[in-house]
């Protein structure tokens, strides 16, 4: 079984199209890994439909880098 | 075959009028139709057994498009019926007429709320499913007056030209996933609504119409399969009148 972060990982270098190696915890998804906003709202989808769970609105603005992601993600499933 | 084989079409409003003609001639070309209405429950099921006998599905759903939750639940029956949305079409709407200085909160608020707060609240809900397709057709039904202005409608009016205004962001927003958005602004259309009218109202407004006719539902929904079809591939955030000329 995949740990969080290679799953994470997975997604965002499938969504936007980047290197592994450049998907680090504190790399932006904006800024460091050239998505725009619409990038953003899907790769959120893309990681709900992979951990089967719902990401509010609220807390998918709060998500900016890869860190954010793999720590909510940790949060809600442990 | 028809121009639209397989695709999944969503209707709201499309018990009657402009709305069941637009049902009607989708399924004609071949989509599948979620029929949705508010309390018509009966009519509903008879515009279902209508597209069914065309040869293709259909089911009704009621949901109150003014509402998040009871759109929610339109979308996903939609998407547990047929699997896919590809087109929605946001047809519902309501008029509740008063001058300006004599219009109640309620009455506004009514009217925005299920003629510019619906469509927002639908093309919501839909757009995720259209992302992950990367493709999808939304067309929005405004109205002349929308463009126009009309006395008595302030509310209306408001709340058409709002989607006029809301069709070009989405379009924007939306055309790098191949989600194309465009409005259509029926003039008077023979609708129960236009039925109810006097004689001299009626000769008052063919006398505003170069055709000197009214439109009929099926003028509207010819125009709606168009945007949803193959041959629309190259169009988003535009505004087609089909009023016979009123506004030019
Ligand atoms: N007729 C015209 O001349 C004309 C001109 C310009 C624009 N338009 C626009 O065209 C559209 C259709 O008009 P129409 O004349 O066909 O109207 P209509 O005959 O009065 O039908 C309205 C439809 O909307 C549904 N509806 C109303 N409120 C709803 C809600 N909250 N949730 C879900 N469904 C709701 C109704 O369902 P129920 O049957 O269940 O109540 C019905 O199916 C409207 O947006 C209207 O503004 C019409």
């Amino acid at each position: 079984m995949a740990t969080v972060i290679e799953r994470v990982t997975k997604v965002v270098v499938d969504r936007l199209g980047v290197d592994e190696s450049e998907v680090k915890a504190e790399a932006s998804f904006r800024e460091d890994l050239g998505a725009d906003s619409l990038d953003v709202v899907e790769l959120v989808m893309e990681l709900e439909d992979e951990f089967d769970m719902e990401i509010s609105d609220e807390d998918a603005e709060k998500i900016a880098t890869v860190g954010d992601a793999i720590s909510y993600i940790e949060g809600k499933i442990s | 075959m028809g121009k639209l084989n397989g695709k999944t079409a969503v209707v709201t409003g499309a018990s009657r009028g402009i709305g069941r003609a637009i049902a009607l001639q989708l399924a004609a070309e071949g989509a599948n139709v979620v029929v949705n209405y508010s309390g018509s429950e009966q009519k509903a099921a008879e515009v279902v057994e209508e597209i069914q006998n065309l040869g293709v599905q259909a089911v009704a759903v009621q949901a109150n498009i003014s509402e998040a939750e009871s759109v929610q639940q339109l979308m996903n029956a939609a998407l547990e019926q047929f699997g896919s949305i590809d087109i929605l079409v946001n047809n519902a709407g309501i008029t509740r007429d008063n001058l300006l200085m004599r219009m109640k909160e309620e009455e506004w608020d009514d009217v925005m709320n299920t003629n510019l707060k619906g469509v927002f609240l639908c093309t919501k809900a839909v757009t995720r499913q259209m992302m992950k397709q990367r493709a999808g057709r939304i067309i929005n039904i405004s109205s002349i007056v929308g463009v126009m202005g009309n006395a008595g409608q302030a509310n209306y009016v408001a709340a058409k030209a709002g989607v006029i205004g809301l069709t070009k962001t989405s379009a924007k927003e939306l055309a790098s996933r191949n989600i194309l958005v465009n409005a259509i602004a029926p003039g008077f259309i023979t609708t129960e609504m236009t039925d109810a009218l006097t004689e001299d109202l009626k000769n008052a407004m063919l006398a505003q119409i170069p055709l000197a006719k009214l439109g009929q539902p099926e003028d509207i929904a010819k125009a709606v399969v168009f945007l949803a079809s193959d041959d629309a591939n190259y169009i988003t955030g535009q505004t087609i009148h089909i009023d016979g000329g009123m506004y030019m």
